[in-house]
């Protein structure tokens, strides 16, 4: 099934494209566009991206699977990113990544499946100082050790 | 967020909104002297404000430290229409001074990249930021849709006939998009691949058009500088090399955090009294002292003045090699040494007891994970070396392993597009040249 875009991202669309001198240029941000209307970055959301952009739609799956960011799967409501880089690492990081696997039952590339979590291990996130950082979808977590693995996990639970 | 004032007399600069939560309201900026250096330049020539920022010696922050003057200057004169760029895609492992100067201070940066600019005769600004800073760019956002209301940014900028747009623009998720001309292929929308240079950006840079990049510490000087004088910033550093800097300190030390101290300032002090010395009881065991591509010194290696010339210089330091007497060869001109360098100023500090070659094995996997893949002695070699290097981490290594990735990291070298080989050999041969040892002893209990 073709997507279309919402008349509310049809109107962001068409901020971004004033920005830039060229359509191209407006790729990345209107994959973000598309990710966050559509949940995921499928390929019939790179074709509306494609189309918007009046790009080939080889350049924009070679876009998107370039960038960490763009989740081409399915992901949890809450993404956990696990930050196991080396200051994070020194910090203990690999402790909390052990209990966030242990904690909910999955490896980290993972969703569980009740589809509320994604647990990935990822690179540097520049929370170096206060390290082990995790990201939870947009928020960051800092100082974090497996203990308060536990309570972040409850408390995401409880949310639902 | 733990980021801690070093207690001492240094000139504060990029830090000296630190601690204050209403600085990132352009009033309280404006109160504190904000935007001032931008009325003052726009009524300068714009040639005049390269000149002051040249005589300043302000070089660039971002790791590879060139003079930011000298850089705007390569813009040619009848270019019709130029880009400045400014590198907010702080990647590199162990770095996190940008993001939390703009959590701070986001005006300084805007100030700054207006000034910048202005002197390089650009009507473009994009800031480019790595897709997680989620918060940072919000902040910044708001701090440019503040100083477009205050008509700072928009047309005729600061009381001028200049004018000027500025527009954050998110990366997603790769550390290749920190090299420059990959940030700029990034920025139009492709893959962040490295581009050949020359034609280097100033020349042909964003959209085809000369293009100037500069990191987001470098920016945040330039208000100061435009304020006080290029020759007052100088006198504050050493020779070609003027001002404070900032250094992100991380690892087994008491006050991880970001400081601002005075450039040459010797890194053992820096640990010690800045960092607030170790967190338990073991002594310091290594130190990586500018971001995860910097070769990384042992304890001995310590007591060096922290500037480009005193750490590619000191005898303290003892050369990177590819095997025991044998010298790595980094192609530097004149065949100078590889010992080590401040590079993004992140100093990731380790005590007695940790697992360096673990340590080691973890950067190696990072290095995989980030080639863009597109030259294939990086693509291959780095997952190479991450594949040998956690092998022998974990107990599993084989007799010549040492050697095969000292080969492999002397065969990824000077052989690629873009530095990231570079970045991902130089610490491996570190590593090596440092720790042979426990490298060896690891695959002999194999």
């Amino acid at each position: 099934m073709p997507l279309t875009f919402s008349s509310e991202s049809q109107n962001r669309i068409k901020k971004i494209l004033g920005r830039y001198p060229n359509k191209m240029a407006a790729c990345l941000p209107l994959l973000y566009v598309a990710q966050e209307e559509f949940g995921h970055v499928s390929t019939e959301a790179m074709d509306l991206v494609a189309e918007t952009l009046e790009l080939p739609p080889s350049h924009v799956y070679g876009v998107a699977t370039f960038y960490t960011m763009f989740n081409k799967k399915k992901v949890g409501k809450y993404h956990i990113q696990a930050c196991t880089n080396v200051s994070c690492m020194l910090c203990g990081a690999y402790d909390v990544l052990g209990r966030l696997e242990r904690k909910l039952g999955i490896k980290a590339g993972e969703t569980t499946k009740d589809g509320l979590f994604t647990l990935s291990e990822v690179e540097c996130l520049a929370y170096c100082g206060t390290a082990p950082a995790v990201q939870v979808n947009e928020e960051i977590h800092e100082l974090v050790s497996p203990d308060k693995v536990d309570d972040l996990i409850e408390t995401l639970k409880t949310q639902g | 967020m733990a980021e801690n004032m070093a207690e001492s007399n240094i000139v504060k600069i990029t830090t000296q909104s630190f601690g204050n939560p209403e600085a990132k309201e352009i009033s309280t900026y404006e109160r504190l002297g904000g935007y001032k250096s931008l009325r003052k330049a726009v009524r300068m020539k714009h040639d005049e404000v390269i000149e002051e920022v040249k005589k300043a010696n302000l070089r660039g922050r971002g790791g590879a430290g060139f003079p930011a003057g000298v850089k705007w200057g390569f813009v040619p004169k009848d270019a019709k229409k130029v880009y400045l760029v400014v590198n907010f895609d702080e990647g590199e492992p162990g770095t996190f001074k940008d993001k939390t100067l703009v959590g701070w201070d986001p005006h300084r940066l805007v100030e700054g990249a207006a000034i910048a600019a202005y002197a390089i005769r650009a009507h473009h600004v994009f800031i480019y930021i790595r897709g997680e800073l989620y918060k940072e760019a919000r902040i910044l956002e708001e701090a440019i849709e503040e100083a477009y209301k205050r008509r700072y940014l928009g047309s005729g900028i600061a009381g001028s006939t200049w004018s000027l747009d500025m527009v954050v623009h998110r990366g997603a998720g790769a550390y290749i998009c920190g090299e420059e001309t990959s940030l700029l292929n990034s920025l139009e929308g492709r893959r962040g691949w490295p581009r050949l240079k020359p034609p280097f950006p100033a020349i042909k840079g964003a959209f085809d058009e000369p293009t100037i990049v500069n990191n987001v510490e470098t920016l945040m000087n330039v208000p100061t500088i435009l304020d006080k004088g290029g020759a007052w910033f100088a006198e504050l550093g050493v020779e070609r090399d003027g001002g404070t800097r900032c250094v992100a300190i991380s690892g087994h030390v008491k006050l991880p955090g970001v400081y601002e101290i005075p450039v040459g300032m010797n890194l053992k002090a820096i640990i010690d009294e800045v960092g607030g010395g170790m967190r338990g009881n073991a002594p310091v065991y290594a130190v990586i002292p500018g971001g995860s591509s910097t070769p990384v010194l042992t304890a001995d290696e310590i007591d060096v003045p922290y500037s480009s010339q005193a750490m590619a210089e000191s005898e303290r330091i003892r050369p990177v090699e590819v095997y025991p007497g044998k010298l790595f060869d980094a192609g530097f001109p004149g065949g100078a040494v590889l010992r080590s360098m401040p590079g993004s100023g992140a100093i990731v500090v380790m005590e007695a007891g940790t697992d360096v070659v673990a340590v080691c094995a973890r950067l190696m996997r990072f290095y995989a994970h980030e080639s863009c893949g597109q030259c294939t002695p990086c693509r291959e070699g780095t997952g190479w070396l991450a594949k040998v290097c956690t092998r022998v981490a974990e107990g599993q290594g084989k007799a010549g392993d040492v050697d095969l990735l000292a080969h492999i990291a002397d065969g990824i070298s000077s052989k690629t597009i873009c530095p990231l080989g570079d970045a991902a050999a130089w610490p491996m041969l570190g590593f090596l040249t440092k720790f042979r040892k426990e490298f060896e002893a690891r695959i002999k209990h194999a």
